[in-house]
């Protein structure tokens, strides 16, 4: 213990914090390179010892195992970096779709805490004490034994209209490739285009009148009516390719495999227990009085909602949610356990046939480490928007 | 101007009951034509799927350990395939006449958990209590000495495997955690930036990498002829992931020290280390005492990820009791429900007891 009376000196000394400071650093990076360095030497001699080859020529040779589902064509004689590609895809199409869904369903249940039906509340309540408190692997494991075991073998689907739900997954009517689609997409284009310009003009006629323009359904009306109006000049093609019952399985339509289903269910209920108690702790944040004095000023309850609550809740909201996003993305890679190709399964395939385990596990990484970092910067840009204008 | 002209006003009506039962329901089930529609459609549903999911689980369920009965037409749930395999579900592959072996370490883990948990117990000791519960544990289940026949880590699965990962690898992650935390608030520019980045890279990465890391790529990381257990090498992954969530909720709780007890402990005279230790940290500490409970009820799911490296915890011990049997292997669902049920009990609680805590936290900052 250094003596209290004694003034520190100015002088350069051995005992000075700054030179303690600097030694101390000096020591980290000594430990920490030494570390790395002496980890790198055991890999390499481990690697020329048992004679793995190093090094990422692998990805350019041919893969030689099939993928089950893919988002685009791949046979088993491609090569490497393709194959790792489509798990890629693979986990995006989970994350993505995962990502929005989690949104709107936590949203739902995280506002239904604060409905004033008890039945409401307490359901929600339910939900998300029993989904969040049991492990996302199990649950996921548990949504593809029901999948694959409860239901009807795909010779006897359950018919809902012209969905077919079985142990082959679900299958749905998707419309016949044409060109008035094209022409459809440019209309919703236009759309929306039209709707940005139309909010900006309903805001600033807001400003200058008071009188209170529609904000949400004449701007919606606009985007659906430039999408059909394409549609409409594109020739308005109907032909929809439908699924139907084949001896064996179900043929045509758009397919979903079970794995990836279970995958996006339980993925999705799980998170969005959590994105519901996010929710709930960002609207009990806002203070009561802003509720009452909305109240107090004529708004009904679903505009102090949507315009006082929501928008000061949202500042609370976004950093957790954005965790969330980040657990959702990284959770996906459970899909190895059911067998869905995603890129850790991918990974895991590689590893066995080639040998490689540093490159595959590094590409796993890096895949992981942009998604959350691309993640991280989206949400981090809404939340500097969303955040609090101070002068 | 007389009293004749003077007429009362009509009597109002008496003030709408607020308490009671039928209150409460006009309340909270039909208080305008929105709730009354939401009632009556929940209500519709929730009696279109109750009965039929209690006639599964409960009245038409079969209780004994018969498959034949489970097979017979207009049965329900059958949990007579937990009669049957629960002591592989629950200890997995450990020798079965050993078996209270596993059980009387789990029974010594359990009631450290629950002793860790009273406020009054957050003494050195507990630490020592620590030490000495987690060496019987590995002396219980692995044997060797004492006339306990050796049974091999690989041997070792089901629930004691879940409690063993999870509170080892939390008790180890605490004080690496506590480092990386002061690390990542110290004014050094190069043990910031390594803790940084340590947390940082941990936390963008899934735990499945770490597991995988642990199992296929530690043997090239280490010298040659140097071999570890592959649970040691799990709880190794486990603990580094670990350490690096808690040691962000650990900076939380220091960011949330007023600045004023830095300075006035450095007014004092006290050294870094001494400052941290009996003026920082202890105030700290306590504040972070429910993120940390969260923590171990997140690490606590996620051992169910070591069962994709193949140890057989109670998600692996499961398929392992029903995949090895054609007889009873129709039962998974059964077998999944009851050990959600055991992760749900122990997770329920937990958070039960996180916020219970927090509240006491809270009580002493009001004061």
């Amino acid at each position: 213990m250094s003596t209290p009376s004694s003034p520190p000196k100015k002088s350069w000394s051995w005992r000075s914090q700054a030179f303690r400071g600097l030694l101390y650093q000096v020591i980290a990076i000594v430990v920490v390179l030494a570390t790395v360095l002496y980890l790198a030497h055991n890999t390499t001699t481990n690697m020329k010892l048992r004679g793995i080859q190093s090094g990422f020529d692998f990805l350019m040779g041919p893969a030689g195992f099939d993928i089950g589902e893919s988002f685009f064509a791949f046979d088993s004689g491609e090569s490497y970096w393709r194959a790792y590609l489509v798990g890629f895809v693979n986990t995006l199409r989970v994350a993505v779709v995962g990502i929005i869904l989690t949104t709107i369903l936590g949203t739902l249940i995280g506002v239904g805490r604060f409905s004033r039906n008890a039945l409401i509340r307490g359901l929600c309540t339910v939900y998300v004490e029993f989904f969040r408190n049991i492990p996302v692997l199990l649950q996921l494991l548990m949504w593809y034994l029901m999948f694959t075991e409860v239901l009807p073998a795909s010779n006897e689907p359950l018919v809902f209209g012209p969905f077919f739900l079985s142990k082959g997954g679900l299958n749905f009517p998707i419309p016949e490739w044409a060109s008035g689609h094209v022409w459809g997409a440019w209309g919703l284009l236009a759309g929306i285009v039209g709707a940005v310009l139309y909010r900006s003009y309903a805001t600033k006629s807001f400003e200058q009148t008071g009188r209170v323009k529609s904000m949400f359904w004449a701007p919606l009306a606009i985007v659906l009516g430039g999408g059909i109006l394409g549609w409409l000049l594109g020739g308005a093609p109907t032909a929809l390719n439908v699924p139907v019952q084949g001896e064996f399985a179900i043929e045509n339509g758009g397919a979903l495999t079970p794995e990836y289903l279970s995958v996006l269910l339980g993925l999705t209920i799980y998170t969005a227990a959590f994105v519901s108690e996010v929710v709930r702790g960002g609207i009990q944040s806002v203070a009561l009085g802003q509720s009452e004095a909305a109240a107090a000023l004529g708004l009904s309850r679903g505009q102090t909602m949507r315009l006082v609550m929501l928008p000061q809740a949202l500042r609370v909201i976004i950093p957790p949610v954005t965790n969330q996003y980040l657990n959702l993305t990284k959770n996906s890679s459970l899909a190895v356990a059911i067998g869905y190709p995603d890129v850790v399964s991918i990974a895991n395939t590689a590893i066995n046939q080639t040998g490689r385990a540093v490159e595959c596990i590094a590409i796993i990484m890096l895949v992981y480490l942009s998604t959350s970092l691309f993640t991280s910067i989206t949400m981090n840009w809404y939340n500097t928007r969303s955040a609090i204008k101070e002068r | 101007m007389s009293a004749s002209t003077f007429q009362p006003i009509e009597a109002r009506p008496a003030p709408v009951k607020t308490d009671g039962l039928v209150a409460w329901i006009r309340i909270n089930l039909f208080a305008d034509w929105k709730t009354t529609l939401g009632t009556l459609l929940i209500g519709a549903a929730l009696l279109a799927i109750l009965p039929r999911f209690l006639n599964w689980a409960l009245f038409h369920a079969v209780w004994v350990p018969h498959f034949e009965a489970c097979h017979a037409e207009g049965a329900g749930a059958c949990w007579g395939v937990i009669a049957e395999k629960f002591r592989i579900i629950i200890f997995g592959r450990f020798p079965f006449e050993e078996q209270w072996r596993p059980l009387l370490a789990t029974l010594l883990l359990c009631s450290l958990l629950i002793v860790s948990c009273m406020r009054m117990a957050w003494k050195p000791v507990l630490g020592l209590a620590w030490i000495l519960v987690l060496g019987s544990f590995f002396l219980l289940m692995g044997g060797g000495v004492a006339g306990l026949s050796k049974v091999e880590t690989d041997r070792w699965g089901g629930l004691p495997l879940t409690l063993l990962l999870s509170s080892l690898s939390m008790a180890m992650a605490f004080p690496l955690a506590l480092l990386i935390a002061l690390g990542r608030r110290s004014k050094l520019p190069a043990i910031k930036t390594f803790c940084t980045i340590y947390v940082e890279l941990i936390r963008g990465v899934p735990l499945i990498s770490v597991l995988f890391m642990a199992s296929f790529m530690f043997p090239l990381l280490m010298p040659q002829g140097f071999n570890i257990d592959v649970l040691v090498r799990v709880l190794a992954g486990i603990t580094l992931f670990a350490a690096a969530y808690m040691a962000e909720v650990i900076r939380g709780g220091l960011q949330a020290v007023p600045k004023g007890q830095i300075e006035a402990a450095a007014t004092l005279g006290l050294s870094y280390w001494q400052t941290q230790r009996k003026i920082v940290l202890p105030q700290a500490l306590s504040m972070v005492v429910p993120g940390i409970m969260n923590n171990f009820i997140s690490t606590f799911k996620d051992t169910s990820l070591v069962t994709i490296v193949s140890l057989y915890e109670l998600t692996g011990s499961m398929s392992l009791a029903l995949n090895s049997d054609a007889d009873w292997r129709p039962y998974k669902i059964e077998g999944y429900l009851f050990i959600a049920l055991i992760y749900f009990g122990f997770c329920f609680s937990m958070s039960r007891y996180s916020l219970w805590i927090e509240k006491q936290v809270n009580k002493s900052k009001l004061r």
